[in-house]
């Protein structure tokens, strides 16, 4: 059975306009109009080719968050250790930069380099801490992401810290050679991310579609005891899913210090990894509807920015309408399959109206193992 | 006893209260099988309305029951999304963490720094005269007392009780529950919605009683997690939970006594650490297997008992739905 197009619009449009009351109801509750916070969000991403290039510099480190996310998500993994990834990623990243001392064409794809590194060295030890140890993924994730924001703080206040009279909420700005360089002026983005990014998705959606290891990984995720019998490494998928994960978790944190910021900050992922979860359970693990999705979320990320200097509003709004629009997708979708199956004539092709599933089936194996 | 140590022991005893709350909650709704991930999220959110709610008001007990409402609400959404809905407890639960923080946040900024109302300290007659025992558990604020009640009351309702019954087994073995009469998706709805409301009195006792007031970013942000790692840690057994959430608070107390010593050299910052490395240390402990190896050392007798004490699986039907 095909679905009515108009029908299909309107499976979109209903979550969207519901979470678009939400928030409203929200901004009229702290007294402000809420035309004059759409109108805000809508400038502070797209008035000029500057702010849309601040929306790119959101959507680079967001996509390859996703991509990375949607490894995971197909092995059945959970990976909330993303946050945590992405600020190792830009740790190595900030280590590199500071320390190596080379011409930037060399430097630059060190940084890069090392940074993958990190994030893939965090992932791995969320993935060990699963397989060898059997703590769940969830709770690994949080404590390590904690555990490198903390160690981050102490770098800034420590070891890391402006000579005297410095700002003391980040680090030195890095030497020039060690930046990633915008592509223009009116368009301050970097070309070389902006072709790695593009470049892990095409990748990321090649390995799952026609590679060996993809199809190990979507074993081991639909059911990782008939995937063991069946002569599947599981636990390898798993530490390898977390591995490659966090390399481009890595890539992403390296985006935020090398461009972004021009030096680390405490916070420095802002958020990125939470949001690329979001943003893939959204999609499901259709890996090409997540660079999309993730440039609508970095739109209105970038516009909230706007909120706080020309409203006084805090950014939290943003997360507000993410959230919103996240939860109601998810209870819709839950509603919809409901309705479907209840007219038995169209019961037959539920399986293929269901392509809502966005979690990962043994995330919900509870909260131990 | 010297009364400096008595002042900090009082303290621990006042700072875990909100986990001690907040950990039972979560313990009688994964009990019954349903995980609800949005602890963090619901305390900071219930923490930020309650304490509204007291400021309009002036009524603390009304901004306990509105933060309770709080919690509640959230919880009602993970358990009817996933049995009515049929979505993953982890993924709405998840969702629902950062929304309802960044809801608290949003909502909340312009409340950080209004002056803030605090419940008042109520003397038990009789118990709080004892010496030691008296300063170090009678003499608190009532929310104490209430997490007390909440101890005893629940570890009797959960194993000395048909009803306790009934609820462990819609989360152990659902078809069977079920087999029996019991209404297993119904006590879901119940027993979440419950620990939801208790995850709410946790958020209001942050923001009412033992870090008085709301500030952005919310100070109890990060507690959830560490009261969802203790649920675990304390093997889905009132009493151990509540172990664990006094230990936490301990080790703080140490941490906050190491950084309080000037004989001591050791960067500030790194303390922090100190939960989340024992959060993790904890979960390797109970869950890899290492406690059983050591358990091999004791003598016979002891093992049985020890075992017991220290089991820790998890409710067998945990985060899975039920269909009748």
């Amino acid at each position: 059975m095909k679905q009515h197009p108009a029908l299909r619009v309107l499976y979109v449009i209903i979550p969207v306009l519901v979470s678009l009351a939400v928030t409203s109801a929200l901004v009229i509750a702290v007294g402000e109009s809420p035309f004059e916070v759409f109108e805000k969000l809508w400038e502070g991403a797209f008035r000029n080719t500057e702010s849309v290039a601040g929306v790119v510099n959101f959507w680079i480190p967001l996509a390859l968050a996703c991509m990375g996310l949607i490894i995971t998500f197909t092995a059945g993994l959970w990976n909330i250790g993303m946050e945590g990834q992405i600020m190792m990623g830009a740790l190595f990243a900030s280590w590199a930069a500071r320390t190596i001392q080379l011409p930037p064409e060399l430097l630059v794809p060190i940084e890069l380099i090392i940074a993958a590194l990190g994030g893939a060295f965090w992932g791995f030890v969320v993935g060990v801490l699963k397989t060898r140890f059997g703590v769940h993924e969830i709770f690994g994730g949080v404590g390590l992401n904690a555990l490198v924001s903390v160690y981050a703080i102490y770098l800034i206040s420590g070891p890391w810290r402006q000579p005297e009279g410095g700002n003391a909420q980040s680090t030195e700005p890095f030497p020039a050679n060690a930046l990633l360089n915008p592509m223009s002026d009116v368009f301050p983005v970097s070309l070389i991310a902006l072709l790695i990014t593009v470049a892990a998705i095409l990748v990321v959606i090649w390995i799952l579609r026609g590679t060996r290891w993809g199809l190990n990984l979507k074993a081991t995720g639909k059911n990782p005891r008939s995937a063991l019998l069946l002569g599947v490494p599981t636990t390898r998928s798993t530490l390898s899913a977390f591995m490659a994960c966090g390399l481009l978790a890595g890539l992403a944190g390296a985006y935020r210090v090398l461009f972004t910021y021009d030096s680390l900050r405490p916070n420095v992922s802002g958020g990125i990894g939470f949001l690329a979860l979001l943003v893939v359970l959204l999609v499901g693990i259709r890996p090409l509807w997540a660079p999309i999705i993730a440039f609508v979320f970095a739109a209105i990320l970038a516009g909230s920015t706007r909120l706080r200097v020309s409203l006084q509003l805090d950014s939290s709004l943003a997360g507000v309408l993410q959230g919103t629009l996240v939860l109601v997708v998810l209870l819709f979708n839950g509603l919809r399959q409901r309705l479907t199956e209840a007219r038995p004539a169209s019961a037959a092709p539920a399986a293929h109206t269901s392509s809502t599933v966005s979690a990962p089936t043994s995330g919900s194996e509870g909260a131990a193992s | 006893m010297n009364p400096e140590l008595i002042n900090i022991l009082s303290s621990i005893i006042a700072n875990a209260t909100p986990l001690v709350i907040a950990g039972i909650g979560e313990t009688i709704s994964e009990r019954s099988g349903v995980t609800n991930l949005s602890l963090d999220g619901s305390l900071q959110l219930s923490a930020m309305v309650g304490f509204a709610a007291a400021l309009a008001t002036g009524n603390i007990l009304l901004g306990c029951f509105v933060g309770m409402l709080v919690g509640a609400l959230i919880a009602l959404i993970v358990v009817a999304g996933n049995i009515e809905l049929r979505q993953d407890q982890v993924a709405l639960g998840f969702v629902l963490t950062l929304l309802c923080a960044d809801i608290a946040q949003f909502l909340g900024q312009d409340l950080s720094g209004e002056r803030a109302i605090t419940m008042p300290r109520v003397n038990v007659p009789l118990l709080a005269d004892i010496p030691i025992i008296g300063p170090i558990f009678f003499q608190h604020t009532a929310i104490v007392y209430v997490s007390y009640a909440l101890i005893f009351g629940v570890w009797w309702w959960m194993f000395h009780t048909r009803g306790g019954l009934a609820l462990r087994a819609s989360g152990d073995r659902p078809e069977t529950a079920f087999a029996r009469g019991t209404r297993v998706n119904r006590l879901r709805y119940f027993y979440t919605i419950l620990g939801g409301a208790l995850v709410g009195l946790g958020g209001a006792a942050f923001s009412l009683a033992i870090k008085p007031g709301w500030s952005n970013p919310p100070a109890m942000r990060g507690e959830g997690w560490i009261a969802l790692a203790i649920v675990i840690f304390g093997g889905w057994h009132p009493f151990r939970v509540v172990l664990g959430a006094y230990l936490f608070a301990v080790l703080r107390a140490l941490a906050s006594a190491i950084q309080r010593s000037p004989d001591i050299d050791f960067p500030l910052v790194l303390l922090n650490l100190l939960p989340w490395l024992l959060m993790i240390g904890t979960l390797v402990l109970v869950s890899s297997g290492v406690v059983d190896r050591l358990l091999r050392l004791l003598p016979e007798r002891a093992q049985k008992w020890t075992r017991n004490f220290l089991r820790s699986d998890p409710p067998t039907a945990l985060g899975t739905r039920f269909d009748p």
